[in-house]
């Protein structure tokens, strides 16, 4: 497992090549060192007791490698389950029979083996879990949920205060304390177990508070977003109005613009104005309403994407906006566009002037060129409806799909 | 309240306006002048109600938002003990939901709150004598919803629109007035008033499932 790590792996405990819960080839593959040292330098220490405490919390503490085949990394205490393949039992028991001799070693000539070590190693490893179950992950997870931890942090709790009681009482009766200390231990838990009932209700009403608090918080963060986008924009437009208020077309204008501002801003249009027909018309008339302030009123039915010949014909319908902006005089604009299974109209009506087609100049590019010329030239048609005092309806037709050139019945 | 033709003759359509801005009812009732009789104003549904079947006017402004349930509420409430009672909505919401659903609760007619005054006068006259009033948006959400569907009608009379419907819907979307509908397809204004009236039936009645979820889908425009 001595890969060379091009970046230093995360530390996880081994998967596939661990002997008892994989923490030895976790920490090698992370250390970027042989599993064997690794496992020797545990071995060691364990002997001595630290080594397992150390082991033991590191178990605990560590994710198991996700490999996403549908393992979950929550098997942690049942690490030392002989189901894995990769586990290599000869070599186990090598290990085992190494820590043995160790021991027997240590036995017959050392006086380290001291049972008090082993107590606080207990206290320590239990401390440690208990300390590491207020990770603050976990402890996220503790006060969103009100406290209903799941069953194994339960468990892991449970069992971190069973070794630290188990360390304290071995330790005080290992002194030969435990006689002197049982009137004040029970003492002491009495009173802890009052202070828990008093302190109790307030805890948890301490953390619905908080919960409350972050809810709170949160709404006024979006509060505070709505109020700054209504000053920006809204607020900015009114002031804007009130100095204006002399130009009746110019406070017209600004409040379309910026009616047509908040209300994409309250029910955002989730369809791209680039890539179909019905938010590039109403788009194109928002742009032409801006720029010549005669409103423009959008009906739409039906929608699909834009290929090369409906975007001749939004340019086309856009010109025929600008012209009925700039000429009609009329006070607002109709556009009404369909999409039909085999063709898309467009339809721009004014109430205003009107005009005398053939009094146009052939040469006028406006009318000819960018709107009947432009719907000839991809495959559609351009009609002009006017006469002067009746208004103007210019009426753009393109079939949908492959472009047909020549196909054209313009009047 | 005398009968049908009454307002098209002189007599003026008596009218509670139902809005929750005190503001924008003041503007309407001036805007309105003389062509109607402003019976009673409300701000929210309890208090909409109870003017209401006070007064029992020809015709209700009815602002599609509204404190304590939205002008479907009052609609809902109204209409069961007055049928006869005429509604117009009258809203700055564009949403086809508000849109359909108010005029699926009962309403005769939709315009948005820039309509113009006299426009507005209009419109009350025409719900008034019992007519529809389909503003260009309205029309094609209409044809937008009855088209949204290929699946074979529950009831073809109720689900689907004419022909001849379908052009006058059309005409409306494209920003023609009922007269000039009428001009265009060489028909009386009467017949052009006929056929929405027809078009407001089948959005009433038609269960077809696909109009709700037409308008659920497409809750903005």
């Amino acid at each position: 497992m001595s890969d060379t790590a091009t970046e230093t792996p995360r530390l996880y405990r081994g998967r596939d090549d661990r002997l008892l819960a994989g923490v030895g080839s976790g920490l090698a593959e992370h250390l970027g060192i042989d599993p064997v040292v690794v496992r020797l330098a545990l071995l060691a220490l364990g002997v001595g007791g630290i080594g397992v405490a150390l082991y033991l919390m590191l178990a605990f503490i560590l994710p198991v490698r996700p490999e996403g085949q549908g393992d979950d990394a929550t098997d942690a205490e049942e690490g030392e389950r002989p189901r894995r393949k990769g586990r290599d039992l000869g070599q186990l028991l090598a290990y085992i029979l190494l820590a043995c001799g160790f021991g027997t070693l240590l036995i017959v000539f050392g006086g380290v083996f001291d049972p008090l070590l082993w107590l606080i190693v207990f206290g320590t490893l239990g401390a440690a879990v208990l300390w590491q179950q207020a990770n603050p992950a976990q402890r996220d997870q503790w006060v969103t949920t009100t406290g209903f931890r799941s069953r194994k942090s339960w468990m892991r709790t449970g069992l971190g205060v069973l070794l630290v009681v188990t360390g304290v009482f071995g330790f005080l009766a290992f002194q030969q304390q435990l006689q002197e200390a049982r009137t004040g231990l029970t003492f002491a838990i009495t009173m802890l177990i009052g202070i828990g009932l008093i302190v109790a209700p307030w805890i948890v009403g301490l953390m619905r508070e908080r919960d409350r608090e972050r809810r709170e918080r949160i709404r006024s963060q979006e509060r505070a977003e709505l109020a700054a986008h209504i000053h920006d924009s809204v607020l900015h437009t009114l002031t804007l109005i009130q100095r204006r208020a002399d130009d009746p077309r110019e406070v017209q204008r600004l409040a379309r613009v910026q009616e047509r501002a908040l209300r994409s801003w309250l029910y955002q249009r989730p369809a791209d104005a680039e890539t179909t027909v019905t938010p590039a018309l109403e788009r194109a008339a928002a742009e032409v309403e801006e720029a010549h302030g005669v409103p423009i009123e959008v009906v739409c039915v039906g929608d699909c994407p834009i290929d090369d010949g409906l975007r001749a014909a939004l340019q086309a319908a856009r010109e025929a906006m600008v012209n009925a902006s700039k000429y009609a005089g009329a006070d607002s604009i109709s556009v009404f566009g369909e999409v039909e299974p085999e063709e898309v109209l467009i339809f721009v009506r004014d109430r205003g002037a009107g005009f005398d087609l053939d009094a146009i100049p052939e040469d006028r590019m406006g009318v000819r060129g960018s709107i009947i010329g432009r719907m000839r030239r991809h495959g559609g048609s351009a009609r002009i409806r006017t006469a002067p005092g009746e208004g103007t309806e210019v009426q753009l037709r393109m079939p949908r799909g492959p472009v047909a050139p020549g196909a054209s019945d313009g009047t | 309240m005398g009968d049908e033709n009454t307002f098209a003759g002189g007599a003026t359509p008596r009218v509670v306006i139902v809005d929750d801005h005190r503001l924008f009812r003041s503007g309407v009732r001036g805007e309105l002048g003389d062509a109607v009789e402003v019976v009673g104003e409300a701000g929210d549904v309890d208090s909409a109600v109870r003017v209401i079947t006070e007064q029992v006017p020809d015709l209700v402004l009815l602002d599609v938002h509204l404190p304590g349930g939205g002008g479907v509420e009052v609609l809902r409430r109204v209409l069961t003990r007055h049928p006869e009672i005429r509604f117009l909505a009258l809203s700055v919401s564009d949403a086809a939901e508000d849109v359909i659903g108010v005029v699926r609760g009962g309403a005769r007619g939709y315009v948005t709150k820039t309509i113009s005054g006299k426009e507005l006068a209009d419109a009350i006259v025409r719900v008034a004598d019992g007519d529809a009033v389909f503003s260009p948006r309205l029309a094609g959400f209409v044809l937008d919803a009855f088209a949204a569907t290929d699946a074979p009608p529950v009831d073809p009379e109720l689900d689907r629109l004419t022909q001849r419907e379908r052009e006058v819907l059309r005409l409306i979307a494209r920003g023609y007035a009922y007269k000039e509908v009428a001009r265009e397809l060489f028909i009386s204004v009467k017949t052009v008033e006929t056929h929405v009236s027809s078009v407001l039936r089948k959005l009433q009645l038609s269960n077809r499932h696909e109009l709700s979820r037409w308008a659920t889908a497409r809750k903005l425009v």
